[in-house]
């Protein structure tokens, strides 16, 4: 064992960062681009940390991760423990640490993000989750007393995942509804396998069936069952069935052949497997085409690069703000840009022509930044008379999602808010019915995986407490009322 | 899995499946579809159901082979299974007392139309029903149809059965001699805009049952658009049926050929691999 090093010491070592298959290779392959962590990287990275008494990067975490803690243990080379640590709070691990925007949050809070060199906790969290699925650790699967109690959860996104997790550690039988035949929601139609490996998706879906969660594929709640059947035979509903509608521009030509949203564009390769010769969905063909993007989140980013390793020629991403603006993880846009994407700022399409029916270019406005919106970022505003055409085969809108009407048009009694998303009390995730509850990107709109696997964690902790309680009006406090 | 409770060939190509799905029989309504998946490396392709025994926990199915996920069903019988059956999907028909209602069905879009002309006829309605197929033997449910309670007219485009000609003939023909109060239509694209045209001048309130190209069948993947009335809808939450006058028709037809290159060469691959086992 080496002397421990001083804080001065650590500080003066670098950030470590994960190898990476290398940009060229890549651009053509489905496998995954991140390669993590070796075991020497990893101690030399965890050794990093200053130990903080008040550690801000907890604080940071949506799941309140002990990031200190399992850090500390990774240093010591305990990496079972590590993984236990964050079990405690976070049962998709594999996950987060490859889909979280760290840099906003737990990163983002670190004493050394000042110097621009954070403890690359994002890193630290997928190597411990990858060492111990690969050693094939036991996972605890110790089974608390069962408490007679059901809950049913709609959907198997990060919100339901999450909620499912804490659940069934309670004791409760819970049962999780969704709609496509995969479980996983975003995590499979919607972030490729070159940022996310499905197998890993699967690997943790299979720890919740361990652990008790049972599964069932192709229920659609609110079709294949009632939001009031599942009432009927449950104690309490989650629902977490995501923001899955998308928005499209409104602009003329939007319904020409070649024109996709990013979710029919990423679902037919992802979870539909277009680009494998075995699998029977097709996908249009884009090999030596122009591909535009509309939009500058994760999932623009996903959509570009999954056409470009689908053979496209020219992959440009269009958004309508500067790049400061763009709502997407810093190493996607790094990642996107190193594999050859082009980025085109402050430019809106206004129009897209075609041929035959075919997609053939589009009419682009310029645009410049004015005073700043409801997001404090600054709006976009056409410059008069800028406009500009380019010639394009394929193009996918990217820009967002509303929330979808299968579950909601069936139940009338569950109140709205007026952006169409599931009204909820903040704190305890509660609706306006009652042992309903629900979190994620129903209530919130497009968000992160994080954001709404911690408001399915907080929706759990409400249950539980509702579950114990029975009692549902809540007492109003000044504070809420 | 589902499981294949009956299969049996009905006409050339077309093959009726009774599934196990208690669930979606349970919860269904004439006019809903369900997705539908043949095996794990099979795509999700939408399926109008014919009919739902709540008591038996079946669905009905109708299916033409015209592409490799048909073909691959129609090889399927009696105790196979099929891996999903997600559903049912789509709004219900509006079925109400309209008074005297015409359904109109071409070849394989008689099984759409089959459950819009019982509930039709439950419903109180005088409920004529035209059918049509290319020859006698692609007359679908002609029986089933008359067992409702309505007046069944069956078309064939080669005179082999009933009356020789296509559907918009008769009616036309059926408009000219009664007071009709709607029309609903399912069948292939160019049949459902000759019944738009046909009913149009007449301004009878018709109503199609659209046949997109669908993904997910929940609204997600908005690649079932379609065009009503200028405005852009997803026939898989906002359909399938819709006001047939207002539908672009040249739009759906185009949107249904996009992946027609790659249909064909699956479909070829598909049927040389069968006549070679």
């Amino acid at each position: 064992m080496s002397e421990p090093l001083t804080k001065r010491e650590r500080m003066k070592l670098e950030r470590t960062e994960m190898l990476e298959r290398d940009a060229g290779e890549r651009a053509h392959s489905f496998d995954e681009v991140n390669l993590g962590f070796t075991a020497e990287m990893a101690k030399l990275e965890a050794m990093r940390c200053l130990e903080c008494a008040r550690p801000k990067c907890v604080e940071g975490c949506p799941v309140g991760i002990q990031i200190d803690e399992f850090v500390r243990l990774v240093a010591d080379g305990s990496i079972g423990a590590a993984a236990e640590v964050i079990q405690r709070d976070n049962l998709l691990p594999a996950i987060c640490g490859r889909v979280c925007p760290q840099e906003n949050q737990c990163e983002g809070e670190c004493v050394l993000a000042k110097k621009d060199r954070p403890i690359a906790v994002g890193h630290l969290e997928r190597y411990v989750a990858d060492y111990v699925r690969n050693e094939g650790f036991e996972r605890i699967t110790e089974r608390p007393e069962a408490t007679g109690k059901r809950v049913a959860v709609i959907g198997s996104g990060p919100a339901g995942l999450a909620c499912a997790g804490d659940l069934i550690q309670s004791g409760h039988e819970v049962t999780v509804y969704e709609a496509l035949h995969e479980p996983g929601g975003v995590l499979v139609y919607g972030i490729p396998e070159f940022r996310l490996p499905k197998e890993i998706v699967r690997a943790e879906i299979s720890g919740l069936e361990e652990l008790g969660v049972r599964f069932e594929m192709n229920a659609i709640i609110g079709h294949t069952y009632t939001l009031d059947e599942l009432l009927d035979g449950n104690d309490a509903v989650f629902i977490g069935v995501g923001a899955g509608l998308p928005r499209f521009l409104n602009v003329p030509g939007e319904n020409l052949i070649g024109v996709y949203s990013a979710n029919e564009f990423l679902t037919r390769v992802n979870l539909m497997k277009a680009y494998l010769d075995t699998d029977d969905t097709p996908v249009l063909d884009v090999t030596g085409k122009t591909v535009v993007v509309f939009g500058g989140g994760n999932t623009a980013m996903d959509a570009a690069r999954t056409a470009l390793r689908l053979g496209a020629e020219d992959v440009r991403v269009l958004y309508r703000r500067t790049e400061a603006e763009m709502p997407a993880r810093v190493e996607e846009v790094r990642h996107a840009r190193e594999e050859g994407i082009i980025f085109d700022f402050l430019v809106s399409p206004t129009e897209l022509a075609g041929a035959d029916g075919l997609l053939t270019g589009l009419t682009l406005q310029k645009m410049e930044l004015g005073e700043p919106d409801d997001s404090g970022r600054r709006r976009p505003q056409p410059i008069a008379g800028a406009t500009d055409k380019m010639a394009a085969d394929i193009a996918v809108v990217a820009i967002g999602n509303g929330p979808n009407p299968l579950l909601l048009s069936t139940c009338p009694e569950l109140e709205r808010t007026r952006w169409g998303t599931i009204a909820v009390d903040e704190e305890t995730g509660r609706t306006s019915m009652e042992g309903v509850f629900a979190g994620g990107d129903i209530v919130t709109g497009g968000a992160t995986v994080i954001l709404a696997m911690g408001a399915g964690r907080r929706a759990a902790a409400s249950i539980e407490e509702w579950l114990d309680s029975g009692a549902w009006e809540i007492e109003a406090t000044p504070e809420s009322a | 899995m589902y499981q294949i409770i009956d299969a049996e060939l009905v006409a050339p190509e077309v093959k009726r499946f009774v599934v196990a799905a208690p669930q979606v029989a349970a919860h269904w309504h004439a006019g809903q579809f369900v997705i539908l998946r043949v095996d794990e490396h099979g795509e999700r392709i939408p399926l109008t159901v014919a009919r739902a025994d709540t008591d038996e926990g079946t669905i009905t199915l109708f299916v033409q082979g015209i592409g490799k996920t048909t073909e691959l069903l129609n090889q399927k019988e009696a105790g196979d299974t099929i891996a999903d059956v997600a559903g049912p999907l789509g709004k219900p028909s509006e079925i109400e007392n309209y008074g005297t209602a015409v359904v109109v069905g071409g070849g394989v879009g008689t099984a759409i139309a089959y459950p819009v002309v019982a509930a039709l006829a439950a419903a109180g309605n005088e409920v004529i029903a035209i059918v049509g197929g290319r020859s006698r033997d692609y007359v679908l449910l002609e029986s089933e149809l008359a067992a409702t309670g309505a007046r069944v007219i069956p078309c064939t485009d080669d005179g082999s059965y009933g009356r020789a000609g296509f559907v918009t003939e008769a009616l036309a023909q059926t408009i000219a001699e009664n007071a009709i109060d709607v029309v609903f239509a399912a069948g292939p694209v160019p049949m459902m805009r000759a019944v738009a045209e046909t009913t149009r001048p007449h301004s009878i309130p018709t109503i199609a049952s659209l046949n997109p190209i669908m993904v997910d069948g929940t609204g997600m993947c908005g690649g079932c658009r379609v065009e009503v009335g200028g405005e852009t809808l997803f026939a898989c939450v906002d359909g399938p049926e819709f006001d047939a006058h207002l539908v672009d028709f040249d739009l759906l037809a185009r949107r249904n050929q996009a992946y027609a290159d790659i249909e064909s060469r699956q479909l070829e691959e598909l049927r040389c691999k069968l006549e070679s086992s």
